[in-house]
């Protein structure tokens, strides 16, 4: 029995070394953006996913958390130097500095998330945040009953705009006559991390009758989910899956994969089937999703489900388009 | 300055009590350092290293080094006159918005001006950016008696909603995920000092520092040229050490203090020029980034005296690059265990001073009665 296990494990050892032979041996690397780690939303994702990588492959990678923009520079080009690839830029504002890095070491790898880049070998990994948002949007009116619901963003950039428009199409989908408050946190990165402002606009948005409120603000939309548990509403998460923060609070939450994407970075470039250009990540590339597990299963009725799926499909086959607001920065409904 | 309680000669006072509490912030660090199960001597090579080991570092550290001379001087300076001035950070805010609008005047009129004369208009527009800011406060408190501790932390959040207005409103970049302008002619930037220096055959890799390091150097000079060596410098220190005695000589204090706080923040405005003008080549948010603050440390830590503010910015320009270094090998060492060995320093240096004035005067009492 002993002699079998050690045998199996020998085997195991010996197989993922032929593998590992077989693999390119790759060195990558994760700046994040200046909102750091563990920031429980959009690069903690990142983390999670280049995490699953090393768990699956044994292969480690190096991060990086830039304290000032010159940061963002230097470290891009630090990893470079030791030749690191690929090497992933996590968010939209380490673009500059990409452009400039990216053309010094033409053959290494990089990639960058939620910003298109145009070089030779730089991967740029967007999302349709709007499909996912109207799945969202038409959930979150089928749950209304008093047809009044709200939004509360984060910093006001068009991103997040085309989150607010995608869920505005989604509602009046569902409920054409439906009321739709919306507020943005801020007009500064600061927004992103304002969980008392977010609770007190939410607030304001229940005490005008909304009854589910979708929150696309990081760190700020903790709050919003808490304002509204607290009222006894229902909350609407972002990005990661929020479900269990206020278990049968949290009607769901949209699912912006940015662990997949960073996860199939690496794994690409260890499978040498890395490639650049731009990838668009919607529904059907199941870059967007809405969650749904134990925590919100009661308040999902099979109706609604249903609905959702068939939206679902009808955006994947293209029966339904949902505009988006950063291709002529107008959400005309 | 004010007078110190304790007395000290003059070169255990400039020399001595600095380095006495640099090396206690240092042992302090260390401490923390192994709390977190690292060694403190390798950290300290691995910092050093990072910020002097090679031509990139060294390039980092006079940039971050730039920003810290030109945020201390202007703590320096309003320091002789009696004021503490800790504006810094909002008066280079409106430092950036000035050259950003004489940055758009200049691309948006082509020919205006000789092209050779653009980047000093540029650097006028922050000098003078800065030195409004700081002369409302100076204004206030001369002629209203409002405390400019109080008036210019204020006019701080004033700023920083100001140049979010502007950015997202008036001179942003129309469309931009971020709140920043449009790049700033070519013309009216400064030159990278490995561009600058490659003519006379000195190749060094590409740094942020540029020719506004050159700027903060002789902005040094001209400080203590000022302070020791002019009128008005004489008038300032007068005022510092005691107004009635100044207006008694008849000196008004009244204008000093709005002369002094009108160039400690075009001072500051320095950092508005190496960071807008010299690195980003367009003005963004939060370009500050706390160095307004960190200046007073520097300032302290230096004495006011322009050769100690140099060697304090130098200092802290090696703790930021090399720190970045630093928690770049050590993944476990984060950047905010760099944010906390500066603050160890800033608190030795700067709040335990007293302490270390105390001790060191007490140890030379005890050198001198047992001799």
């Amino acid at each position: 029995m002993r002699l079998g296990s050690f045998a199996a494990a020998l085997a195991g050892v010996a197989l993922s070394a032929l593998a590992a032979l077989a693999q390119q041996p790759i060195k990558p690397a994760v700046v994040y953006d200046k909102g750091g780690k563990f920031d429980k939303s959009f690069n903690e994702g990142v983390f999670m996913g280049a995490d699953r990588f090393r768990k699956e492959t044994g292969v480690e990678f190096r991060d990086f958390e830039p304290a000032n923009d010159a940061q963002i520079e230097q470290a891009l080009r630090r990893f470079a130097r030791d030749g690191h690839s690929p090497i992933i830029a996590v968010g939209f504002s380490q673009a500059t500095a990409l452009q400039k890095v990216a053309a010094e070491f033409p053959d290494l790898k990089f990639t960058i998330i939620d910003m298109v880049v145009e070089l030779p070998n730089v991967q740029s990994i967007v999302f349709k945040e709007q499909e996912g948002s109207y799945l969202v949007g038409l959930l979150g009116a089928m749950a209304s009953k008093t047809n009044k619901v709200g939004f509360v963003g984060g910093m006001d950039i068009p991103l997040i705009r085309r989150f607010a428009c995608g869920y505005v199409q989604g509602v009046k989908a569902a409920k054409p006559d439906a009321e739709i408050f919306q507020n943005m946190t801020g007009a500064t990165p600061a927004a992103w991390a304002d969980p008392v402002k977010g609770g007190e606009l939410a607030k304001s948005q229940i005490d005008r009758g909304a009854d589910v409120v979708y929150h696309a603000a990081g760190g700020t939309g903790i709050g919003v989910l808490r304002a509204v548990a607290d009222a006894g509403k229902l909350g609407i998460g972002v990005d990661s899956n929020q479900n269990g923060l206020h278990p049968g609070r949290v009607l769901t939450s949209m699912l912006k994969r940015v662990d997949i994407a960073a996860y199939s970075s690496f794994k690409a470039a260890y499978e040498g089937t890395w490639k650049p250009g731009t990838s668009v990540l919607g529904l059907k590339e199941d870059g967007v999703d809405w969650a749904l597990d134990e925590h919100n299963k009661a308040l999902i009725t099979p109706e609604m489900k249903a609905a959702a799926d068939k939206a679902r499909a009808d955006i994947i086959s293209g029966a339904i388009k949902v505009h988006d607001y950063m291709s002529d920065q107008k959400c005309t409904m | 300055m004010s007078a110190a309680p304790v007395e000290l000669p003059r070169w255990a006072d400039t020399a001595l009590v600095p380095l006495v509490s640099v090396v206690a912030a240092l042992l302090v660090a260390g401490l923390v350092v192994i709390g977190i199960g690292e060694n403190p001597l390798e950290a300290t090579a691995l910092l050093l290293r990072g910020a002097l080991g090679s031509a990139e570092g060294i390039g980092f550290t006079l940039y971050y080094a730039t920003n810290f001379i030109f945020t201390g001087l202007a703590v320096a300076v309003a320091f002789h006159a009696g004021l503490f001035n800790i504006g810094g950070e909002g008066q280079a805010t409106v430092a950036g918005i000035s050259a950003a609008i004489a940055c758009a005047a200049l691309g948006a009129v082509p020919g205006l001006i000789p092209g050779f004369l653009a980047a000093p208009l540029a650097i006028l527009a922050a000098a003078a950016g800065g030195a409004f800011w700081a002369f409302i406060p100076g204004w206030l408190q001369a002629k209203r008696g409002s405390h400019v501790v109080i008036t210019t932390i204020m006019l701080n959040f004033v700023a920083a909603t100001l140049i979010v207005y502007l950015l997202r409103e008036v001179i942003g970049k129309p469309g931009s995920m971020q709140p920043e302008t449009p790049d700033f002619p070519a013309g009216a930037v400064l030159t990278p000092m490995h561009q600058f220096l490659a003519p006379v055959g000195i190749k060094l890799p590409p740094t942020p520092l540029n020719t506004a390091f050159l700027l903060a150097l002789a902005s040094l000079f001209a400080v203590w040229l000022l302070i020791w060596r002019t009128r008005l410098g004489y008038a300032i220190r007068t005022v510092g050490a005691n107004p009635r005695a100044a207006a008694y000589a008849g000196i008004s204090p009244a204008a000093v203090t709005m002369i002094a706080m009108a160039i400690s923040g075009a001072l500051a405005g320095g950092l508005a020029v190496n960071e807008a003008l010299g690195v980003q080549h367009r003005l963004v948010l939060d370009f500050t980034a706390g160095y307004g603050f960190v200046g007073i440390a520097v300032a302290l830590m230096g004495r006011g005296h322009p050769v100690g503010v140099g060697l304090a910015a130098l200092l802290f320009g090696v703790l930021y690059q090399g720190g970045a270094e630093l928690s770049f090998d050590k993944p476990t060492i984060t950047r905010d265990m760099v944010v906390v060995i500066g603050g160890v320093l800033i608190l030795f240096a700067g709040a335990l001073d007293g302490l270390f004035r105390r001790l060191v005067a007490g140890a030379l009492r005890l050198g001198e009665s047992s001799s």
